[in-house]
């Protein structure tokens, strides 16, 4: 089995067929990550470089561990320790490691598109790691996979993200392949961080987060970035918390059962409260659970998809 | 008068050109356009040392050894003028020289361009006017350098304007060094009133340009990319014009690109501001959608628009509020191009593609030629103050060879320029200019030779 897609570079353009194989892999790889001995040996003849041109913890083990489950070769590199400060390109530094025998790039990088360009001029498999606001789509197929895990399917499912949605990666992977799985999408946040044409995506537009939540089954919160108020997009920590920051106030004056997600890291007491993010809606750690069993689905089926 | 570059000379024979000067030409059965004059006829045009000396029916036992070129079925046009063409000598030969730039323009159907002021150093002094002459003396091509307005990054200290002037430009352009304030910009047109001089500007409002890489809209959305909204190009505009109608100085808006910007200049000229403007081939035939491929070859500057914006640029060159068309001709290396997309520089060549793309836009592939003529050959000598080249006896021979009915695929190998970054790559365009006669020179290229009798 393999995927009709030869990388995974988002999830705007990929078959949902493709979609729906990696959320079922994903399963039978979660099982295994509860073995006693969670290990298995599909990828033993597959070497990965882990190219990170931007920091990222919480992704970059996600991948390493996954890699790992699946006993391949694992190679990590991070921008800051690399040559790419001396003024190569990253047509070049890509080329270099292929040098080197590779067979799999995953990639995290701060321009929107730089993964289509290394497809265009490097032999590599390549995954999508987030590429500045444009795709993260491991992140999005994670969130995906644990809704299948609450709901069963996305069939009419409510689905709204707060916060920062113009500088975020997450909201564009989440809106294309939630929206082709059948749910639907709806965005809540400052006017500011909302891009002007977001609706042309088709979806709905709340500027209010007691009406998102009313309207909503699950909501995805945003990780908001301090530095965004320097730049005026917002007045302040304390208004945004005020008018966006998702409280169990608000939760529990809407009366109903909402599901929780957040792609982490949490700024604790800003766009989401404590008590909610440790609350028993919140799916937050599951998330990162199935963050390892959806990249081990990923590469078991960029890589090949031999037998397990 | 001899071109010194006869690298050049050996350039366009190695591409299979016919090359000569001075030679007696007998152009004969072309439909002669020229819209300055309101020409527009079928008949013979005899070329003697370097002038027209006879148009209409031509005695041929009269004359002595000639050529004789024949033009049935194709259009004579006052030569083509390009309004700012970015040629990377001095500084940066290694995205264009002169020679590859003046070869480009032969063979885009150009017989002048205007080079922009951004070369290392900068055209900012009589110095380098005069070594630009120099270097291009008797060439086919007329290299009119534009200077920059400002001569420092800063955009706060004017250039020594009146010198500049007695070495012969009559244009200035703030590309590269926008003037820092509005209040600069005030002292930079009325002091060019000293000469009654033009500023090009495609100033735009820093702080909403910022940054910005997909025009904003729904492509920029879909794309994750930084958004570039138009208001930061009419707000720009908005302020030059109003200064304009302050000081009544007389300034020209390079590479129009947003629906609102016309509507600025058509409310400008309502109050007779001096206001003129072009537009490039690639912001009329692209829209922002090419930016969806992540492919270099369409960053250009402006980013190319919307739906909304080509149409209405359309309808602006219909109703003449559009002068010109400019090929905002900027080669760039292959090294240059083959980087993440936000950070390939700005810019597409232009200079050998834009006449064909034009042709294909207008008219839906059957544009008036009257139209095209004037926007790419009388117009823009109009704006940039040169003087006219009609199509008269008695006059220089300053013309272009067009065939409107050439279908031809662009490939950016056989490219003259060094830039092979163009936006129209595989693209069929449906004419074609196939050379030039200009300062005593006979350009004619290789799918034409068969032409000469």
């Amino acid at each position: 089995m393999a995927l009709k897609s030869p990388h995974l570079l988002g999830l705007r353009d990929i078959p949902v067929e493709d979609i729906t194989a990696i959320l079922d892999s994903a399963v039978a790889f979660k099982e295994i990550l509860n073995r006693p001995i969670p290990k298995v040996p599909t990828l033993r003849h597959v070497t990965v470089v882990n190219a990170f041109f931007e920091n990222s913890t919480r992704t970059r083990i996600s991948f390493e561990l996954a890699e790992k489950r699946l006993s391949a070769d694992v190679v990590n590199f991070s921008a800051s320790a690399s040559s790419v400060k001396k003024g190569e390109t990253l047509i070049d530094t890509i080329r270099n490691l292929e040098a080197m025998k590779i067979d799999l790039v995953v990639m995290r990088h701060p321009l929107p598109g730089a993964h289509i360009l290394l497809t265009k001029h490097c032999d590599s498999k390549v995954i999508n790691a987030g590429d500045g606001a444009h795709e993260h789509p491991t992140q999005a197929l994670l969130d995906m996979m644990t809704l299948r895990e609450v709901y069963g399917d996305f069939n009419k499912l409510r689905v709204t993200l707060v916060g920062d949605i113009s500088h975020s990666r997450v909201a564009l992977s989440n809106i294309y392949g939630l929206l082709a799985m059948g749910a639907k999408v709806a965005v809540c946040g400052p006017p500011t961080l909302i891009p002007r044409d977001i609706e042309s995506l088709g979806v709905k537009v709340y500027s209010d987060l007691d009406e998102a939540i009313a309207k909503s089954d699950v909501l995805n919160v945003l990780r908001i970035q301090m530095e965004r108020q320097d730049s005026g997009l917002f007045p302040s920590i304390r208004e945004y918390h005020q008018t966006f920051g998702v409280t169990s106030e608000r939760l529990e004056s809407a009366n109903k059962k909402l599901t929780i997600l957040h792609p982490g890291p949490i700024n604790r007491g800003l766009e989401l409260d404590a008590d909610v993010a440790d609350g028993p809606h919140s799916v937050i750690l599951q998330q990162v659970t199935n963050g390892v069993a959806v990249r081990m689905a990923i590469l078991y089926l960029i890589a090949g998809g031999d037998e397990l | 008068m001899s071109w010194r570059s006869k690298q050049g000379t050996d350039l366009l024979r190695s591409h299979g050109w016919h090359v000569q000067r001075n030679q007696t030409i007998l152009l004969v059965g072309a439909r002669i356009i020229d819209p300055s004059t309101g020409l527009d006829e079928k008949t013979d045009i005899l070329v003697e040392r370097g002038k027209i000396s006879q148009i209409g029916e031509i005695d041929r036992d009269e004359l002595k050894e000639h050529v004789v070129v024949d033009l049935r079925g194709k259009i004579l046009s006052p030569g083509f003028q390009d309004m700012h063409a970015h040629f990377g000598q001095p500084g940066r030969e290694d995205r264009e020289t002169l020679t590859s730039g003046i070869c480009a323009a032969a063979a885009g159907g150009y017989t002048g361009v205007s080079i922009t002021p951004d070369t290392d150093p900068y055209i900012d002094n009589a110095g380098i006017v005069k070594w630009i002459e120099d270097k291009t003396s008797g060439s086919p091509v007329l290299v009119q350098p534009v200077a920059a307005v400002n001569r420092d990054d800063e955009g706060r200290r004017l250039t020594d304007v009146d010198d500049i002037y007695h070495a012969g430009v009559r244009v200035f352009s703030d590309t590269g060094r926008p003037p820092a304030t509005p209040e600069i910009m005030r002292r930079a047109l009325e002091y060019m009133k000293l000469h009654d001089l033009t500023i090009s500007t495609r100033n735009q409002e820093p702080s909403l340009a910022a940054g910005g890489i997909v025009r904003e809209g729904p492509v920029s959305t879909r794309l994750g990319q930084k958004p570039w909204p138009s208001i930061a190009e009419s707000m720009g505009v908005a302020k030059t014009l109003l200064l304009a109608l302050h000081t009544s100085g007389k300034v020209h808006l390079e590479a129009i690109s947003s629906a609102e910007t016309l509507d600025l200049i058509r409310w400008a000229r309502e109050r007779g501001v001096k206001v003129t403007c072009d537009a490039t081939p690639h912001h009329l035939a692209l829209t922002d959608e090419a930016c969806e491929t992540f492919d270099g070859n369409y960053k250009t500057s402006p980013p190319l628009g919307t739906e909304n914006d080509r149409t209405a640029l359309i309808a602006a060159i219909s109703d003449g509020t559009i002068d010109a068309v400019a090929s905002d001709h900027i080669p760039l290396t292959g090294e240059e191009c083959l980087v993440e997309y936000s950070t390939v520089p700005d810019g597409v060549v232009g200079l050998e593609t834009t006449f064909g793309v034009m042709a294909k836009v207008l008219g839906g592939g059957k544009p008036d030629w009257n139209t095209l003529i004037n926007l790419m050959a009388i117009s823009p000598r109009e704006i940039l103050d040169l003087s006219p080249a009609p199509i008269q006896q008695g006059a220089l021979a300053d013309l272009t060879i067009i065939d409107p009915d050439a279908m031809w695929s662009v490939d950016p190998e056989r490219f003259f320029s060094k830039g092979r970054n163009t936006a129209f790559n595989g693209w069929k365009l449906p004419a074609k200019t196939l050379g030039i006669i200009n300062r005593g020179w006979f350009l004619l290229a290789p799918d034409a030779r068969m032409l000469l009798k």
